[in-house]
């Protein structure tokens, strides 16, 4: 077992992955003229993109198929 | 100078004190934002939103689009939000916006308060006081290969001193026996995994007013190879922070097929969204533990 150590997140150093959990599918969604309409699902779909091709340029899995 | 970009990281209630002794601005003091700019707040209407100017070659829209694609950029955008959140989240009640909302000036910022108003309002009624915990349990890995049958024996032997000590020594019946029993160990770690991740969310949606569950994270993006089973976030009251995280600790230890992290506390980022599913499985959750399987949450958790 792994526990977070005690205190605040400030103090940890955070997955990425567990801040765009939060980021990406957690917040309040705007939508309508004020806003510029990049905080909708667009932005889901770009992110994993550059997320996904970036894991695979720069840091190749161990434990995936050559 | 009125048009230029806002990038807005969370909704506050006003308090009514003055700027300089809003909470959420007291406990920014020295964190700064996305474009490395001061936080400051804009009121409206009892609320106020936690904002920055933000440069319009980086965050208007053709030009973030861009930059969303750049995978450094990305995550100093993404963790700099976060840390603002997390660090205002810490004094008052926040309700975090989606990642790259921009509005165009401190009117933008006002008509944002103005029309997601009631929203904002039953958020804040809803989630003060609570914060939300991250848990992740992972498959541990099954033993890939069974150790060679000596080596079984000789850890055995203290027990068994009569056992013979060598393959060579062992019938064939013996060895298929052995091996058949350590397959079925294998399997049975399996089955353990898929039990234990139900057990633990069920048990820990029980404790929580709400829970919300995240798809699976990808190992590609995690850097974890283990398989990620369940990847949750409970809404607890912060005063009981310390009783979750303890329940959470028990359940780690008695399904050893799983290992258990927690992180936290987060500002409720998963929770702010009260759509009818939400609040179906809040109800669910407070009747007793054993409803919710796991799966079916995850198609409303989409909101």
């Amino acid at each position: 077992m792994t526990m977070a150590p005690e205190g605040p997140l400030a103090h940890q150093q955070i997955a990425l992955v567990d801040v765009l959990d939060r980021l990406l599918a957690g917040g309040v969604v705007i939508t309508g003229d004020l806003t510029l309409r990049i905080a909708d699902v667009d932005l889901v779909r770009i992110d994993l993109r550059a997320l996904i091709s970036s894991v695979n340029a720069n840091v190749p899995s161990p434990w995936e198929e050559p | 100078m009125t048009d230029a970009l806002r990038y807005a990281y969370a909704v506050v209630r006003d308090t009514g004190a003055p700027e300089a002794a809003l909470d959420a601005l007291t406990a920014l003091e020295g964190v700064t934002g996305v474009a490395d700019e001061p936080v400051y707040a804009v009121r409206h209407l009892g609320l106020a939103v936690l904002a920055g100017a933000v440069p319009a070659e980086d965050y208007d829209e053709g030009p973030l689009r861009k930059r969303l694609e750049d995978m450094a950029w990305l995550e100093r955008m993404a963790r700099a939000h976060q840390r603002v959140v997390d660090t205002a989240g810490a004094e008052v009640c926040v309700i975090p916006v989606r990642l790259a909302t921009v509005c165009l000036g401190d009117e933008g910022l006002r008509r944002m308060l103005a029309t997601g108003r009631e929203r904002f309002t039953s958020a804040l009624d809803r989630l003060e006081g609570r914060v939300e915990w991250g848990v992740k349990a992972y498959a541990t890995q099954p033993a890939a290969e069974e150790p060679p049958a000596g080596a079984a024996n000789a850890a055995d032997a203290p027990g068994t001193p009569s056992a013979p000590n060598s393959p060579g020594a062992m019938s064939g019946r013996d060895y298929l026996r052995r091996r058949k029993a350590q397959r079925q160990a294998a399997e049975r770690r399996w089955g353990d995994t898929e039990e234990g991740a139900r057990l633990v969310h069920d048990t820990l949606s029980g404790l929580a007013e709400q829970s919300r569950l995240h798809p699976p994270q990808d190992p590609r993006l995690s850097g974890i190879s283990e398989r990620n089973v369940l990847n949750a976030a409970y809404l607890v009251r912060r005063e009981h922070s310390a009783d979750f995280a303890e329940r959470v600790g028990g359940l780690a230890g008695r399904t050893p097929a799983l290992r258990v992290e927690l992180t936290g506390p987060w500002a409720p980022y998963s929770f702010t969204a009260m759509d009818e599913t939400s609040d179906a499985e809040g109800a669910g959750g407070a009747g007793g533990a054993g409803g919710a399987e796991g799966k079916t949450e995850d198609a409303g958790a989409d909101g």
